[in-house]
Formats: C-alpha cells, structure tokens, sequence
C-alpha cells in the first residue's frame, strides 16, 4: 500500500514504453493512416473529376451530333438546290438546242422551196419556149416569135 | 483462499497485499522504502511490453491499403488518440500523442486485469509458493503515482522549456492574482495548484480500481454461492465502464496539463 521503490521501476517501464512508442509504433502507424487518407481523398478527387469530364464529354457529344444534324441538312439543302440548277440548265440547253435545230431546218426548208421553185422556173420556161417554137412553127414569123417567147420570160419573173 | 480457513480480515488483507522482494542493503538504508512489488512491476511489464510489441508487429506490417482487421482496429486506437491530442493541443510536440497512446493502452490494460475473478491468479501462484500477488497494477499507489510524477516531470519541463525559467518563476509568482504584491499569496496557492496535478491523476486512478477492487473481494466473502453471479456480474459490468473512464480521464488530462504547459497566461 505504501509508496515504496516499485515507484522507480514503473517510472523507468513507463519512460522505457514512451519512448518505445514514439520511436517505433506511433510514426509509422500514423503514417500509413495518413498515406490512406492522402489516398482515399485523391482517388474521391479523381472520381468527382471523372463525373465531371463525363458530363462534358456528352455535352461536347450532343454538340458535335446538333452540329452534324444541322450540317448534313445544309448539304442535303445544297444537293437539292444544285440538282435544281442542273436540271434547269439542261432544260435551257434542251431548248436552246431544239430551237436552233427548228430554226436550221425551217432555213434549209425555205432554200430548198427557192431552189425548187427556179428550177421549175427553168424547166416551165424550156418547155413553154418548146411548146411555142412547136406552134410559131406552124404559123408565125419569127420576128413575133422571139416576142412572145420573152414576154412569157418576163412575165413568169414577175409572177415568182 | 489458501488451503488453511481465513477469517474475513485476513482475507481481505491478504488481497491488498502485494508481492514483496527487499534487499537487506536496501532494507537497511531506505527502511520500508526499500521494498519493490514484484507483482506491480511484473504485471505491468508484462502488459505493457505486450500490447507494445503488438503495435510493433502490426506498425512493421501496416500497409496504406486496405488494411487487416487487427490493423483497422489498432488504427482506429491511434485515430481516437490523435483526434483528443489534436482537439486539446495547440502546439505541435511529436511526444504528446505517443505519451498519450501509451498511457491510455497501458492504464486500460492494468485496470481490464480487475476484471479477472480475483482468486484465480493468487490461487494458481500459491500453488507454486508465491505468498501474495495482486493482479491490478493500478491498485497499487506506486503505478499510478509512477506515471502522474513522469507527467508532472514533464509539465515542469515543458514549462520551463516553453516559456523560459524567468516566465515560469514569473507565472508561479504572478499566478491567480497579476499583482506583484499577491506574491506571498500566489506562490503556495500556485505550488499547490501544480503539486495537484500529479497527486490528483494518481489518486483519482487508484482510488477507482482500488474502491471496485474492494468491492469484487467483499463480493467475494458473501457466503451464498449464487450472490457471487447476482453481485459480481452486475458490478463487473459497471466497472467495464469504470476501467475505460478512468483509462480515458487520465489520458485526456494528462493532454490538458501538457497543452497549458505549453501555452503562456
């Protein structure tokens, strides 16, 4: 009951299992809780830093999928209106081509008529003068004859 | 019980006494002074050293991983004592926390042995011819005082260190009342107010464990077998709650004497 040397000797024990502690167990265990903790913290920062990189990363993707839609509808627009244009320039052509043909064979018609018609001309003119030379040879002098021939001539000029 | 019928007296007594070992150099020159509890000393070590190499082992293993139940539940220990130094203690001293741990583990482990039946460890000793052996450090005066005068040690030593031996005669001086001419006044008042602290942890511990260890021996006398369960049970219980208190109060204050040793008035 009594304070006696036991005193000391738990003092020593006592100071021997301090420093013990501080030496070899309280560092190292504090250490890797603090490891821990640094490491936990650092791995809920990374998952924060995740959630937050997704949800850019689908903002960005809804974005980019808007940006295509409006994109793909302007080319579609373009294709539209640059068949448009194709078809309306190969209707013009069409047409310009066909009125130049029209046109090409209404001129070679009218030659043609022209050059049919002075050759009937000739032809009818040949063949009056043969049919009067038949009759003027029969009765009338030749003076009347030639007359008559070129005023038939003159006449079928005019006529023309 | 020995073998031979005690009267309740000398049973009692003979569970207050601790195991004896005395040199007659020792005897001579210190008197009743001279005599070492090997029971105190033994027990102590034993837990002390125990739980400490436990620590080693496990500090030696301890991983930043996931760590291993044991791991969890020591660090859980080490969180518990950290987060009281660091809620009490301004400054940084790295031998606060350590002292702390080793004092809250050490005193826990001496009180947990009152809640060993009583008998048991007297008995079994007796058998191979040790007279006394109390199993409770912490009943023994020199365990607690041992530790609350290694806390004093160092309060005075902080003191001194932190605010110079002129701040420190100065507080002593200057100290409940800030006029020079309170002296006469301040100096006992504050010698007994420093003298309290390590007579205060010491008797306040020992009184506990000691006052429950009294009561399982008187429960222990009861005559009707089934009043050792009905009795014992419910007061082992309590003094769980009392082991752990005490384990608890002695840490925290000694956290508390430390922190105002550090920090000036």
């Amino acid at each position: 009951m009594d304070l006696n040397l036991t005193l000391f000797g738990q003092m020593i024990t006592f100071a021997l299992f301090v420093w013990f502690t501080k030496r070899f167990v309280w560092p190292v265990l504090i250490k890797a809780i603090n490891d821990r903790e640094a490491k936990i913290a650092d791995g809920l920062a990374a998952a924060e830093r995740g959630h937050h990189e997704l949800d850019l990363s689908q903002e960005r993707a809804k974005e980019l999928l808007r940006d295509a839609k409006a994109k793909a509808i302007d080319v579609v627009d373009q294709a539209h209106k640059q068949a448009t244009h194709i078809l309306e320039e190969a209707r013009s052509d069409a047409r310009a081509l066909a009125e130049r043909m029209v046109a090409t064979a209404e001129e070679e018609i009218v030659q043609a008529k022209h050059a049919a018609k002075m050759a009937l001309q000739k032809e009818l003119g040949v063949m009056v003068v043969k049919g009067a030379e038949r009759i003027l040879k029969q009765n009338i002098s030749g003076a009347i004859n030639d007359r008559l021939i070129s005023d038939l001539i003159a006449e079928v000029g005019v006529s023309e | 019980m020995s073998s031979e019928a005690l009267d309740s007296t000398q049973y009692v007594h003979h569970h207050l006494t601790n195991l004896p070992w005395t040199h007659s150099f020792l005897q001579q020159k210190l008197g009743s002074f001279g005599v070492v509890n090997l029971d105190t000393l033994i027990v102590s070590f034993i837990l002390g050293s125990g739980v400490l190499l436990l620590f080693y082992c496990l500090a030696r293993r301890a991983t930043s991983g996931v760590p291993s139940k044991l791991q969890n539940f020591v660090e859980i220990l080490f969180e518990f004592i950290q987060r009281q130094v660091k809620e009490t203690f301004q400054g940084s001293n790295p031998l606060i926390a350590p002292l702390a741990l080793t004092i809250f583990v050490w005193i826990l482990l001496m009180n947990l042995m009152d809640l060993i039946p009583i008998d048991l460890f007297p008995m079994l000793l007796s058998k191979t011819g040790v007279p006394y052996f109390r199993m409770v450090p912490t009943t023994d005066l020199n365990a607690t005082f041992a530790m609350s005068l290694s806390v004093f040690i160092l309060i005075i030593y902080y003191s001194v260190k932190e605010k110079g031996l002129w701040g420190f005669t100065k507080e002593l001086f200057m100290h409940p009342f800030p006029y020079i001419w309170f002296a006469p006044i301040n100096l006992p008042l504050s010698i007994v107010h420093e003298l309290a602290k390590p007579v205060s942890l010491a008797l306040r511990l020992f009184g506990n464990l000691f006052s429950g260890e009294v009561i399982f021996i008187l429960i222990a006398l009861f005559p009707i077998w089934w009043l050792q369960w009905v009795l014992g049970f419910p007061w082992a219980i309590f003094h769980i709650l009392i082991i752990l208190i005490q384990a608890f109060i002695f840490t925290i204050l000694t956290i508390v004497y430390l922190s105002l040793a550090h920090e000036s008035h």
